[in-house]
């Protein structure tokens, strides 16, 4: 890593981009792409089918795990493949929370966050003391135990079958006609939304700063003051708060939490595709979150349309999953959206030599 | 008091799969520090390999000599072809290949045999020996499985102490550098030894399947468990994965026994937590320095 690049990590915030009207970078910046994401979301609602909103209700709180994925392992360099049973925790404390103490809907959902950064905590402070293989095992441990914990306490988390709540109907301002699946599209969007700008401050706050420096050299940032393993645990607190809102969501989406909704898939996919979208980047969530409610439907579609039989169809996603999992990490390990910016920056320097091309002919013509 | 002798006799059965299956991940990170979280995967595809073997009307060990032989080829491609690319890069993208071909595996599997778990013959009988009027809970196929287990381990002890070849994989993995200037085949060590690995999970998992059945996901447990073993005996030792696979078997059946079967994986945590944090690189390693 050049000078230049290091310097431009350590002060993102004294940097400004060249060219942009806006500086997209500040809070104020943060708030406006949050808002405007989620007014997109709203629109699309407005523009496809119920299918449809049902599908664009799970990419948003996926979005917001895959967010949380992006806090833990692009911004702190630590691998979690415990991100689902995160979600679990969300999923099963907004369950609880609004059947049994009819808490409103926004309070459960605030308070799955905490739950969820409270079990952050404990893994995160076992995490910042561990290391690549010995931090993936202990995560994917974590990912098929605590599911199981629903099925210990049948009494209060139902076992099974899980807990239901009752589907939240939609404001009356609304009007009656309302299509709930509409609501729950935008309730999960304005969830995510809230995530993302919670995410952009951290990525520019001090401790979004430090939780780098600490990725990209632990000796030098210890020698040079950062409580490394204080912030690693912090980043693991921040993403488990994401993977917990996520959950909640999920039970807001579906009413429904039970053991069977956070099996290991989940949290492999979850990761999968936060790999193949470009750790570390915005763009990388927004392209995993789409990779994780689409791929399933078009790997549906194809192995139908090639009359292929239903086992094939249900293995399918997965398939493809660990295909590009791997080809990504061997071939281009920045995932999509890196492959994406190599093209913007292929095409620029193209642009830029047809320019160069063109000087000759005015400047050193003449000499 | 009969419950607590049935638990620590299924602990000992099970404690030996996972401490087989730990010592090929030892054999793997000692090579080329990777930890191979496909392991299970692999396993269970030798074991769905066997299994087809049978249906096709091979006899029992001829289908377990298969699917160990099935394991070396396996374990050797998966070296040659992709482990040596991520060797020498950094670690997070060693472990998401391995990741990757976890899922690849288990969704091949569910494509071509479907998802729904199946039966595998077992060697000898299921059925507990009697003692007085009281039937325990280890059977000839429990003996067996130990009894293998043992053997498996002694051999590879005398190959990797007394032969030649042990010697050789010994040098690659310990240092490369010199080993390689001294003539051994580095690259061809490290394929040899992602094969043993291959192999020895393949016969694991033939050896477990009767009891758990086969399906595309029955050995998730499996290899977060040996994982958990591996990790308790320093992943650098083979003797600590058997030991810590026994520890491992005998908590679990405790567990599960006392506190119900859903404990077992939080077991397993908490067992791999508790060590990580009192000693970050097992019990039996050797205490060596760390960074930061």
């Amino acid at each position: 890593m050049s000078g230049a690049e290091v310097a431009g990590k350590l002060q993102p915030t004294a940097v400004t981009r060249r060219g942009r009207l806006v500086n997209l970078r500040g809070f104020a910046g943060s708030l406006a792409i949050a808002v405007v994401a989620l007014g997109l979301l709203i629109a699309v609602s407005y523009l496809v089918g119920e299918y449809r909103d049902e599908q664009l209700a799970r990419g948003a709180f996926y979005f917001a795990a895959i967010l949380g994925l992006t806090v833990v392992m692009g911004y702190g360099g630590k691998i979690s493949l415990g991100h689902g049973a995160l979600m679990a925790v969300g999923a099963y404390t907004v369950a609880l929370l609004v059947a049994d103490e009819h808490w409103p809907l926004a309070g459960a959902i605030a308070a799955s966050a905490v739950v969820a950064a409270f079990v952050g905590l404990i893994l995160g402070a076992a995490a910042s003391r561990l290391h690549g293989p010995y931090l993936a095992g202990a995560t994917l441990t974590f990912a098929v135990a605590l599911p199981q914990l629903g099925n210990r306490f049948p009494e209060t988390l139902g076992g099974e079958n899980g807990l239901t709540i009752n589907p939240p109907a939609p404001p009356g301002f609304l009007g009656a006609n309302f299509p709930p699946e509409r609501w729950y599209a935008w309730v999960a969007g304005i969830g995510a939304a809230v995530v993302l700008f919670f995410v952009l401050n951290f990525k520019r706050s001090v401790y979004g700063l430090l939780l780098r420096a600490c990725r990209d050299d632990e000796v030098a940032a210890a020698l040079a003051g950062i409580p490394v393993g204080r912030i690693q645990t912090f980043g693991f607190m921040v993403s488990a708060a994401c993977a917990g809102v996520a959950g909640g969501l999920l039970t807001v989406v579906l009413q429904l939490a039970q053991p069977g909704a956070f099996p290991l898939e989940l949290s492999l996919s979850l990761f999968a595709v936060a790999v193949i979208g470009g750790l570390g980047s915005l763009w990388g969530a927004v392209w995993g979150a789409a990779l994780i409610v689409l791929l399933p439907n078009w790997s549906h579609d194809v192995a139908n349309s090639l009359s292929l039989s239903g086992n094939v169809a249900y293995s399918m996603p997965l398939l493809i999953y660990g295909v590009l999992l791997t080809v990504a990490m061997l071939v281009w390990p920045s995932g999509i959206q890196g492959a994406l910016r190599r093209v913007g920056r292929l095409g620029r320097r193209f642009a830029s030599e047809r320019l160069i091309r063109k000087q000759p002919l005015t400047e050193q013509g003449s000499s | 008091m009969t419950q607590f002798i049935n638990l620590t006799l299924n602990g000992i059965s099970n404690g030996a799969i996972y401490g087989i299956v730990a010592l090929a991940l030892v054999l793997i990170w000692r090579a080329t520090r990777i930890v191979n979280f496909a392991q299970g995967a692999m396993l269970m595809l030798t074991t769905y390999l066997s299994s087809a073997m049978i249906s096709g009307g091979a006899p029992y060990w001829v289908a377990v000599i298969g699917a160990v032989g099935c394991g070396l080829v396996i374990g050797a491609i998966v070296e040659l072809v992709l482990i040596r690319r991520v060797e020498n890069g950094p670690p997070l993208n060693a472990v998401i290949v391995t990741l990757g071909l976890l899922i690849f595996i288990e969704a091949l599997a569910g494509m071509i045999w479907s998802s729904t778990p199946r039966s595998y013959p077992a060697a000898f009988s299921l059925q507990g020996y009697k003692v007085g009027s009281t039937t325990i809970l280890f059977s000839p196929n429990d003996t067996f499985i130990v009894g293998m287990v043992a053997v498996v381990a002694a051999l590879l002890g005398l190959l990797f102490t007394r032969t030649n070849l042990g010697l050789r994989l010994r040098a690659a993995a310990f240092a490369p550098e010199v080993a390689r200037l001294l003539g051994v085949k580095v690259g061809r060590m490290f394929t040899l030894g992602w094969a043993l690995a291959a192999g020895i999970g393949a016969l694991a998992g033939v050896l477990v399947a009767p009891s758990t059945f086969l399906g595309p996901h029955t050995f998730d447990p499996i290899l977060i468990f040996a994982f958990a073993a591996a990790v308790l005996g320093g992943l650098d030792s083979p003797l600590g994965a058997l030991v810590g696979g026994l520890v491992v078997g005998l908590v679990l059946s405790y567990v599960s026994g006392y506190e119900g079967e859903a404990l077992a994986p939080l077991a397993a945590l908490a067992v791999l937590l508790l060590t990580l944090m009192a000693r970050p690189t097992g019990l039996f390693s050797a205490a060596k320095e760390r960074r930061v």
